[in-house]
């Protein structure tokens, strides 16, 4: 296969992903956000979505930043990030809040990701050669989520592909996310591996399928990402 | 009513000795017993395991205490926040233990230490690091991990009221792990922004009973982060 390049001027922003994202979210779904890029989303979901946020920290119903003279150190994100509380939202201590998690509560959650393989397995907690990584909730809202979201870049700083046929990462929880949302495509995970189902403007299913690390069906309705 | 108030933080540390296992509520700034741990830095003690969800970040109260080298095993969820320095420095240089948790396993292993069980199953690490070498019990055709109850000697806690008896009650997302780790350990001291007389704390509202708790002491604000 010849050589095609990153097409870098035709790649989605991190807002752009995380538009695209939320629109995938269902009216009353409750949604578990990870720490980086996952928190974009909040910006565009829609009021009438009514979608409720947890944070791993026991906050059911959160709300967006609030302005900076009514920023309260009682009440951060997971991110550590100051954040609001929604009306009618609920406080719960750390072990009722994952209860939440694998409790079978939560609709999704939107996780970043170092790899995901083609069945669905998730690696996002420690990179080889790391000696320790950082696990926080990541493990328990995977495996408990019903629907997990990945949101990440389509290759990593290397350029390597973060989708492929196996992980060659530690594993956070093996055959958990649904769908996934990067800068190139809107690819789902199906029991016959990765489905390409849409691609960013201006960027062809060959494009993706280069930079990508396992073979991509592509669905016979494929289509340009909505801007 | 056995007085449960201590008029310091080094009279409310008392009980704290070498070698102890400790855990600290707070999850960011809500809920970290800042004065309380202050106050552990300041006891000079060695050999401790501290049990808490970050390790420490910048020159912090959790990133003092270590490096003062009263800690000689930390157990967490997340050591690398942004910043965590110090902790870095001992771990790499082996002055330092560390034990990964996921978070809900670690939430978990307290409640169930704190209620007299052995341990619980859970799907969480399956197929990953974090199962490897723990039992594997199948359960109705689901498998799960065995993981172990976790108690500790000592609670550093922060609430927000309290009252004589050591009921109390916590700020928004300050609540965090503090209840679990007040059920969990032989020895719970908690530090209270602000006690209120008997029975004005409404029972139905109470989120850590007294029961659980066996000193306190009120934060009069003099230890800011």
């Amino acid at each position: 296969m010849k050589s095609i390049p990153l097409p870098t001027e035709r790649l989605l922003s991190r807002d752009s992903i995380a538009k695209r994202l939320a629109a995938d979210l269902q009216p009353d779904w409750v949604v578990n956000l990870g720490i980086g890029m996952p928190t974009l989303t909040t910006k565009y979901v829609k009021a009438e979505q009514d979608i409720v946020f947890h944070s791993e920290n026991g906050i059911i119903g959160m709300g967006p930043p609030p302005p900076a003279d009514r920023q309260d150190d009682d009440l951060r994100d997971a991110g550590k990030n100051f954040c609001t509380l929604i009306p009618g939202a609920a406080l719960v201590h750390h072990a009722d809040s994952f209860s939440l998690a694998r409790g079978g509560r939560l609709d999704c959650a939107i996780l970043g990701a170092f790899q995901v393989a083609a069945n669905g397995d998730l690696a996002n907690w420690r990179l080889p050669g790391d000696p320790t990584g950082n696990i926080g909730g990541a493990m328990d809202i995977a495996t408990g989520a019903k629907e997990v979201f990945a949101m990440m870049t389509h290759v990593n700083k290397n350029g390597e592909s973060k989708l492929t046929e196996k992980l060659t990462y530690p594993a956070t929880a093996l055959s958990c996310v649904t769908r996934v949302f990067t800068d190139m495509a809107v690819i789902s995970v199906t029991e016959d591996g990765y489905l390409l189902e849409e691609t960013a403007p201006g960027i062809s299913a060959e494009e993706v399928q280069f930079h990508t690390d396992a073979k991509l069906k592509v669905a016979a309705n494929l289509r340009d990402i909505a801007a | 009513m056995r007085n449960k108030k201590r008029d310091s933080i080094p009279a409310a540390l008392e009980a704290v000795q070498d070698g102890h296992t400790v855990f600290f509520g707070g999850f960011g700034t809500g809920g970290v017993p800042i004065a309380l741990i202050k106050g552990l830095t300041e006891k000079k003690l060695s050999g401790l395991t501290i049990v808490s969800n970050n390790a420490g970040a910048g020159h912090n109260t959790i990133a003092t205490l270590l490096q003062s080298g009263a800690v000689k095993k930390v157990i967490c969820t997340f050591p690398y926040s942004r910043g965590s320095v110090i902790f870095n420095d001992l771990y790499h240089s082996g002055k330092i233990e560390l034990e990964l948790v996921p978070q809900g396993t670690l939430a978990e292993r307290m409640r169930a230490g704190g209620s007299g069980l052995g341990g619980f199953l859970t799907p969480t690490g399956l197929g990953t690091e974090i199962a490897e070498g723990k039992p594997h019990i199948d359960v109705d055709g689901k498998t799960y991990v065995l993981e172990k109850a976790l108690r500790a000697d000592i609670a550093l806690i922060k609430a927000h009221n309290v009252d004589p008896r050591g009921n109390l009650t916590y700020r928004l997302a300050a609540r965090n792990f503090n209840p679990v780790m007040a059920m969990a350990a032989e020895h719970t001291i908690a530090q209270a922004s602000a006690e209120v007389p008997l029975g004005e704390i409404d029972p139905e509202t109470v989120h850590t009973p007294g029961v659980y708790v066996d000193a306190y002491v009120i934060d009069k604000g003099e230890y800011g982060e």
